[in-house]
């Protein structure tokens, strides 16, 4: 711009184009990530949640069908105790594991940080099949056992196979919501705590858990909803006697064609994570669980 | 920098009914009314959240007004985005581009004006002698010191000849003593260039030091717009006598048109107040102001010269401070009040002394509210 | 006390290590199994060769389903990056009516169960004919992918001075050259490490592409997938492998590179 230019004259229709292009531009830039997501993953999850209502025909028959059959709700049964007993046991294993995180040096953080971030992102196939290897008769766990004078028991296609493979798959899981909110803990306050007299055990008991609450929260239902969905690890490492409910599902698609009683088993699926996440949502975003930034 | 900087010389920067709202809330920015002229330094100063930034942000193009105009140079620029507009701005915590070095940083606007390469490393090693800092153009943003830093955001901002250059608090982020001599280089620069500086800062010993005018701003208005010495011994509003430099205020009622009356005390005051002064009804509210060094101390036996007001009281504090004291004294109406005398020693002057306190009757300055 | 309360004792240490061994051991395995001469997953190997790898290479099912998971994935990575990185910029803006909404939608392919994603996606894609198709695939990971871009460029715009735009538009450079001179070389590592994330999402999905395929068309999980389940070959360990070593490398490549330059980044 110099003194020579004729702004004026052309100020208001830039102005005006100005005004126009600015409220929208944030939109625009979001809306391919929205519709691609809309499209290609929101609208096909409605779909098949709708066919719950609409296959063979509209009514609520096949959700009736879910409630009614006895061998449905066992699995579902199942189902849930499996994720709660997966949960418990990647909870006792993370918690000493992400507040070890916190105080050794950052050198040998960053070892359990990899060590964490590793399987959280490498082949899933790969880790099944090894779990696969590892739970075979005459496998390497199987000789554990023996060993342990425990006997050599068959592992594979059993709940606790299927059950130690879950685990493994979502201890990340687990140890990144805690080692965030302990992380987070003003160290201070311990000293603080024990200089008032409190021993160790208090320190921890009244401090520290307490403080680590939001991770645990966050952990414990991340871990439980996912393990409520799980479909390879079941697949690969139980039996179809054990089913959990995400192999009915695909099995109600692939071998039957009933895409109405898959979406009706899809619905409570859903239902139950919706619910648990709205639950804790007062507690721990699901967001921030997994570093998305939130505001307002 | 090249001839033409001088040859173009700054651009005048008018504000009318510059307004900003967010939402519901009070206006940030309320009908702001301001005439910079081509070649000043005109500097914003007011408390944080007092709007001066908002309006900094509106002149470069960051914040959209709500409604009022904003002219350079003659030309309405609301329509045009920061970038069209060709105004200078350094930030308060530099904005260097931390990817580029220092010449890339300053080569930066040079290079969106399209301006020939040789011209470039010409007039990019020009602006790096300009602000001393020869020789260190390959360094990164993070390889210099703080000064550097704003050195270098200094040059980038000034490097494509802008006919106006907009600063917010640029030496906020530095020591004491980087900043006094920053300061020095500022205005020397604003010399050199010849081009309208807008500065905005919330120190008012920087505001008093730099600028030609001060624009005073609290609450989204501008509350006065003189030169330092107007703001100092003139102040129109108890605000702007509070945020520049010390005050004594006695708050009363005007009586008649010379006589202030409030609890336990009764001044002259000049007839001729300043423009907000008061000069309607003579029950109005009003203040007078006094400014620490306007103040004498008498033993409370001493006699009063003529023309001059007394207020009666007792020393509660001596502070001797090398170049100057200063006395706190407890006036009976139940104020405190705070002369600074020249340093020596006067035994008549000593905590819970008797004291009366004295000051010509035209120093006082007498404002509204 | 002071600092080291409720510091790591021995008890800790060996608690660490043991789940540090759940964690990573498991998948290790793998790697002697892919060197054994016999045709069983007997671990540990009785005799080695390499002839799962060369089987790996040459065997038309393991090559065809290699080149389809890389050709797709490389697709994913290039779109989930560019609309994620454009989606990220635009949250961090914060000027986007309706965030909370917004958010859940770009959350919910990491909470929905994969299974109940997969057969609505099969569902849909058997109507629109995109089911067996490469452009099936990549539309139906990219949508998985997008999420995974966002938090690694919301991570990197959190620590990114937006007024640095501010500073260009003041210099004279408009939107785009803003964009392509300022602010992408700033946030170019959290647009790296998202399309890695990407990359790694799709050539390890399984449950959408086992319902996606068809004869003609699948990727590396689902023939791994096909292969455990239907017979004992040794092939998939040599996969197992390769898969590790390649997604190792890229996950932990852009750290590395961060790690050199940690102050640009800020």
């Amino acid at each position: 711009m110099t003194a020579t230019t004729p702004l004026t004259p052309v100020a208001g229709t830039v102005a005006a184009a100005a005004r126009r292009g600015r409220r929208p531009r944030g939109l625009l830039l979001l809306a391919p990530a929205l519709v691609m997501l809309l499209v290609f993953f929101a609208y096909p999850v409605a779909d098949i949640v709708w066919r719950a209502f609409s296959e063979p025909h509209l009514g609520l028959q096949n959700l009736r069908d879910v409630f009614a059959d006895p061998v449905t709700l066992r699995v579902l049964t199942r189902t849930v105790v499996t994720a709660f007993g997966v949960a418990t046991l990647t909870l006792v294993l993370a918690y000493p594991y992400a507040h070890l995180m916190t105080v050794v040096s950052p050198r040998w953080r960053a070892v359990l940080m990899a060590l964490v971030l590793l399987p959280f992102w490498t082949s899933l196939m790969a880790r099944n099949f090894a779990w696969i290897v590892l739970l075979q008769d005459g496998g390497p766990l199987a000789k554990l056992t023996g060993l342990l004078g425990l006997g050599e028991k068959p592992l594979l296609g059993t709940a606790v196979g299927v059950a130690l493979g879950m685990v493994q798959v979502l201890l990340p899981y687990m140890v990144l919501p805690l080692y965030s909110a302990m992380s987070g803990i003003d160290r201070r306050l311990l000293s603080a705590a024990a200089s008032l007299g409190a021993p160790r055990r208090t320190v921890f008991g009244r401090i520290y858990l307490p403080l680590s609450m939001p991770g645990v929260v966050a952990g414990y239902t991340l871990v439980f909803v996912l393990a409520l969905g799980f479909y390879i690890t079941p697949r690969l490492l139980g039996s179809p006697q054990q089913s959990l409910i995400a192999q009915v599902i695909g099995t109600k698609v692939e071998k039957l064609l009933d895409f109405g009683g898959a979406g009706a088993l899809s619905l409570v699926l859903l239902a139950l994570t919706g619910l648990l996440l709205l639950a804790v949502s007062r507690v721990a975003r699901p967001a921030s669980m997994l570093g998305l930034k939130e505001e307002d | 920098m090249t001839r033409t900087a001088h040859d173009k010389g700054g651009a005048a920067v008018h504000l009318t009914e510059l307004t900003k709202r967010y939402g519901n809330a009070p206006a940030a920015v309320d009908a702001v009314n301001l005439e910079i002229a081509a070649g000043e330094f005109m500097t914003l100063l007011g408390p944080s959240g007092s709007g001066k930034t908002t309006t900094l942000s509106m002149i470069a193009g960051f914040t959209r007004a709500t409604s009022g105009r904003i002219e350079v140079g003659g030309h309405d620029v609301a329509g045009l985005p920061p970038y069209k507009r060709d105004l200078g701005v350094v930030f308060q915590h530099y904005a260097l581009f931390p990817h580029m070095t220092a010449a890339q940083n300053i080569a930066f606007p040079l290079k969106q004006r399209k301006v020939g390469k040789a011209e470039i490393a010409a007039r990019v090693a020009d602006a790096l002698d300009l602000v001393h800092l020869g020789g260190m153009g390959d360094r990164l943003p993070r390889q210099l010191s703080g000064g550097q830093q704003q050195r270098v955001a200094l040059a980038r901002a000034v490097v494509f000849n802008p006919r106006v250059l907009l600063m917010d608090e640029p030496l906020g982020a530095l020591d004491k003593k980087l900043r006094e001599q920053l300061q020095g280089e500022i205005a020397r620069m604003h010399r050199d260039l010849g081009i309208t500086f807008v500065f905005v800062t919330h120190d008012q010993e920087e505001a008093l030091a730099l600028s030609d005018r001060i624009a005073v701003f609290n609450e989204g208005r501008i509350e006065q717009v003189g030169t330092a010495a107007d703001l100092y011994e003139r102040p129109e509003t108890l605000f702007v006598a509070r945020f520049l430099g010390e005050s004594n205020v006695l708050t009363g009622t005007m009586t008649d048109p010379s006589t202030l009356e409030g609890h336990g005390f009764r001044v002259a005051v000049p007839r001729t107040g300043a423009s907000g002064g008061p000069s309607g009804p003579a029950s109005r509210t009003a203040s007078v102001v006094i400014r620490p060094e306007r103040l004498t101390v008498l033993p409370a036996d001493a006699r009063i010269p003529a023309g001059h007001n007394a207020l009666r009281g007792t020393v509660s504090g001596l502070t001797y401070l090398g170049a100057h004291s200063t006395v706190t004294v407890e006036l009976d109406c139940g104020e405190r009040a705070t002369v600074r005398e020249p340093a020596a020693a006067r035994s008549e002057i000593s905590a819970g002394a008797p004291v009366q306190l004295t000051r010509p009757i035209a120093h006082g300055v007498l404002v509204s509210g | 006390m002071g600092e080291n309360e409720l510091r790591g004792g021995v008890g800790l240490r060996l608690w660490g290590a043991l789940v540090g061994a759940v964690l990573i051991a498991p998948t290790l395995i793998v790697i002697p199994l892919s060197f054994t001469g016999k045709a069983s997953f007997t671990f540990p190997p009785e005799s080695w060769s390499l002839r799962w790898y060369q089987n790996f290479f040459t065997d038309p099912g393991w090559r065809d389903a290699l080149l389809t998971s890389v050709r797709i994935a490389l697709l994913v990575a290039v779109l989930a990056s560019a609309l994620g990185t454009a989606a990220a910029l635009a949250l961090d803006s914060g000027r986007v009516p309706g965030k909370g909404l917004i958010n859940g939608l770009l959350l919910s392919p990491m909470v929905v169960p994969q299974i109940v994603a997969a057969i609505g996606v099969y569902a849909v894609f058997l109507k629109w004919g995109l089911a067996g198709t490469t452009l099936g695939f990549v539309l139906a990971h990219t949508a998985l992918a997008i999420p995974f871009v966002i938090v690694a460029v919301s991570a990197v715009l959190r620590g990114y001075d937006r007024r640095l735009e501010q500073a260009a538009a003041s210099l004279g450079a408009g939107p785009l050259t803003t964009f392509f001179q300022v602010t992408l070389p700033l946030i170019l590592p959290g647009v790296l490490s998202g399309a890695v994330f990407a990359f790694v999402t799709s050539l390890d999905e399984v449950v959408i592409a086992l319902y996606l395929q068809s004869p003609e068309l699948h990727t590396l999980p689902v023939q791994m997938f096909s292969s455990v389940t239907v017979e004992t070959d040794p092939t998939i360990a040599a996969a197992s492998t390769l898969v590790l070593v390649v997604t190792t490398m890229l996950i932990l490549l852009p750290q590395l590179l961060r790690r050199r330059s940690p102050e640009e980044t800020r």
